[in-house]
């Protein structure tokens, strides 16, 4: 069946499988060429090989929770969405999410994914304490965080291409309701933008969307988000019986893929300019509902088809804090000049980052998406290259056409990880189209 | 969403094993009901005994059950923890075509999983709901009954008796308190169709389903397809004439 990644660049005809029992995922996994697929919602051909996609969506059982630590274990399909629908109404949240619930456990491992707390929380592997992980040999092992098992910190990152994960046990968080006390700042330009971010080390969660398409001394405009888990007594009087229930919001769906014309300089450039007009309007501080805090987009069912039939590109990259003002202005120039604006470009501090081969660094990232042109590569190719000169990497969950010699270039990791996988014999077990691509 | 506290009429799922009968079970725990997981091997349902019982705060329990083994389906049912509210049958099983055609015995497994077995259990189930004055059955049958194909005849033969059998239980309690539903799925992509090429728009997921035979139960429906276009399908096929259909390769 043809399948592709979330940005929908990469449909590929794949032969998909959807095993049930652990004995059928082996039998796969002796065949080769194998990557393990979660809810598709990696941007790129991360989880698609052509001979042997596993789906991952039967392995979605939950097995158990620890009420005092909040600890719980969970099979690799089980999706974010189902932990937040009978977790949070026990006053539990998951520590760290992406902006996106649909997205599978098994995916949020192998992705280490970071969510608007990542300056002060780390990535999702900081609150994963162990992972069930099936070999090239079929067998299950356990990887514990500080056994000094190589393997867990590879397999945090690891794009699924250390064996298939079987289960995961991480931690969630203690709140008090469903609802976030959401804190709007306006930033004229990318260095107050990064002012803020350093002044509010302590908020729990922080995340800009800028406007990328603002020139000149407006370069790096900005809308600043700053959240706090809001606190029973802080819950609007009306809520306050039932805290972790939050209104339904109306689903939008898009039907189709939106035509080409559609999505041009202007509509973008009108489009951020309106949000950021609307961001300055809305500045001070509001109760946000957890599903609109989190994930905005995640109400427009489809989002993805507003770029088109042909999809869209994202591209993600993370610089080192002494780096990152120079990158991000280098970055944010080439893109304006180009006048290939996205909807969304969003600006965020990471912190100190523990791992082998997890994307963030102690610095800046910067995501944007766009959709797919013919001058579109050689933007990006530019960008690559901005990234690679400031000493910045690149998200592989986001990646749908880098080149092996750009990712190379940008994280000397990577050299270890492929060593690695030849050592333990995953390199024939283990890949994807992305993997192949990027000679992994 | 619902605590202990709240636990609605139990479900009982005969085949609860299968990825719709797992699906099933999921989506009324979610409604708050109580579940009881029915099938060949309880050790098999013990993983998603504990999820559900994890995701949703219901009472879950496992029991038992060959539907072939129509001689203990009384002992069965006098066995679980109380007479369910609703009972769901999704045993089904597709057998090969080709062998069912050489091999009596064969076929003859085909059709007594699809009618025989299922028939027999919510027949002993209507009786004693009939009693109770409430109570709904619900059975898994198939679009495959709605006309004998080529490709599945035996198959789709059991499940026209099955679809058949529904139709005739529901007239027969219409007014006695017990709703009985016939779910027409389409394709559904389960363990029964993996590898088949099934034609993306017309393929169902179990959580679609699921989700279908809810809303049935909410809003009293008697018989549903869970993709409406599977109405459209089937009324064609069911009215083309004898005479072309028989020349037909569909």
């Amino acid at each position: 069946m043809k399948i592709s990644g979330w940005g929908g660049t990469t449909r590929q005809e794949c032969r998909v499988t959807r095993p049930r029992h652990e004995a059928e995922l082996a039998a796969r996994i002796a065949e080769g060429g194998l990557i393990a697929r979660g809810a598709g919602r990696a941007y790129g051909d991360a989880a698609q090989s052509a001979l042997n996609t596993v789906d991952m969506r039967r392995f979605d059982r939950m097995i158990a929770f620890d009420e005092e630590t909040g600890q719980l274990v969970t099979e690799a399909g089980v999706r974010l969405s189902d932990v937040i629908a009978a977790f949070l109404p026990r006053g539990w949240f998951p520590a760290v999410t992406p902006g996106t619930k649909h997205v599978s456990i098994g995916g949020m491992v192998a992705s280490d994914v970071h969510g608007k707390n990542h300056h002060r929380d780390g990535s999702f592997g900081a609150f994963v304490d162990w992972i069930d992980l099936m070999g090239p040999d079929g067998r299950v092992r356990r990887l514990t965080r500080g056994d000094n098992d190589e393997m867990f910190g590879w397999t945090l990152g690891g794009m699924g291409l250390t064996g298939v994960i079987l289960r995961v046990a991480f931690r969630l968080r203690r709140v008090e309701s469903g609802w976030i006390r959401q804190k709007t700042l306006v930033a004229a330009d990318l260095r107050q933008a990064m002012e803020i971010f350093e002044a509010n080390q302590d908020a729990t969660y922080s995340v800009a969307w800028i406007d990328c398409l603002a020139r000149g001394a407006a370069a790096g405009r900005s809308i600043v988000l700053l959240g706090e888990h809001a606190a029973a007594s802080e819950v609007a009087p009306e809520h306050r019986a039932r805290p972790f229930e939050v209104p339904l919001r109306k689903k939008k769906r898009i039907p189709l893929h939106a035509p080409s014309w559609a999505l041009n300089r202007l509509t973008v450039r009108a489009f951020n300019a309106l949000y950021y007009r609307q961001g300055v309007k809305a500045a001070g501080e509001r109760l946000v509902d957890w599903d609109a805090y989190f994930y905005p987009l995640d109400a427009i069912e489809g989002w993805n088809r507003i770029y088109g039939r042909r999809g869209f590109v994202q591209f993600q990259c993370a610089f080192p804090l002494a780096e990152a003002e120079a990158g991000l202005g280098a970055l944010l120039a080439e893109i304006s000049a180009a006048g290939q604006g996205s909807f969304l470009a969003v600006l965020k501090r990471f912190g100190p980052q523990q791992g082998r081969i997890s994307f963030p660094m102690e610095g800046y990232t910067l995501a944007l998406d766009f959709p797919l042109q013919a001058r579109t590569a050689a933007l990006l190719e530019r960008m690559d290259r901005i990234t690679v000169a400031s000493g910045g990497r690149f998200y592989l969950a986001k990646d749908a056409r880098m080149t092996p010699h750009t990712l190379r270039r940008a994280d000397k990791r990577m050299a270890d990880f492929i060593a690695m996988r030849e050592r333990q014999g995953l390199t024939e077990a283990f890949s994807s189209t992305q993997s192949e691509r990027l000679a992994l | 969403m619902s605590d202990a506290t709240t636990t609605k009429g139990a479900v009982l799922v005969l085949g609860g094993k299968s990825d719709i009968g797992r699906a099933i079970a999921r989506a009324f725990a979610g409604a708050g009901h109580a579940v009881m997981l029915a099938g060949r091997g309880t050790a098999a349902m013990e993983a998603d005994r504990a999820d559900i019982e994890l995701r949703h705060r219901v009472p879950v329990s496992v029991h038992e059950f060959d539907v072939l083994e129509t001689a203990g389906h009384a002992a069965f049912a006098d066995a679980l923890p109380a007479l369910p509210e609703i009972v769901v049958s999704v045993v089904g099983y597709m057998g090969d075509q080709a062998e069912s055609e050489a091999d009596p015995e064969a076929a003859a497994q085909v059709m007594r999983t699809n009618y025989e077995g299922p028939a027999a259990i919510l027949a002993l189930f209507a009786n004693r709901f009939e009693a109770r004055g409430s109570g709904v059955i619900i059975g898994i049958s198939s679009v495959a009954g709605d006309r004998g194909r080529a490709t599945n005849y035996v198959y789709g033969s059991a499940k026209a008796g099955f679809t058949a059998f529904l139709s005739g239980l529901r007239n027969r309690l219409a007014r006695t308190g017990v709703q009985v539903i016939t779910v027409l799925p389409g394709f559904v992509a389960t363990a029964m169709t993996e590898g088949m090429d099934l034609p993306g728009k017309l393929t169902a997921e179990p959580e679609e389903v699921a989700q279908a035979v809810l809303r049935a139960v909410r809003k009293g429906r008697d018989v549903i397809y869970v993709k409406p276009v599977w109405w459209l399908v089937m009324a064609v096929i069911r009215n083309i004439p004898e005479g072309i259909f028989k020349g037909l390769k569909i």
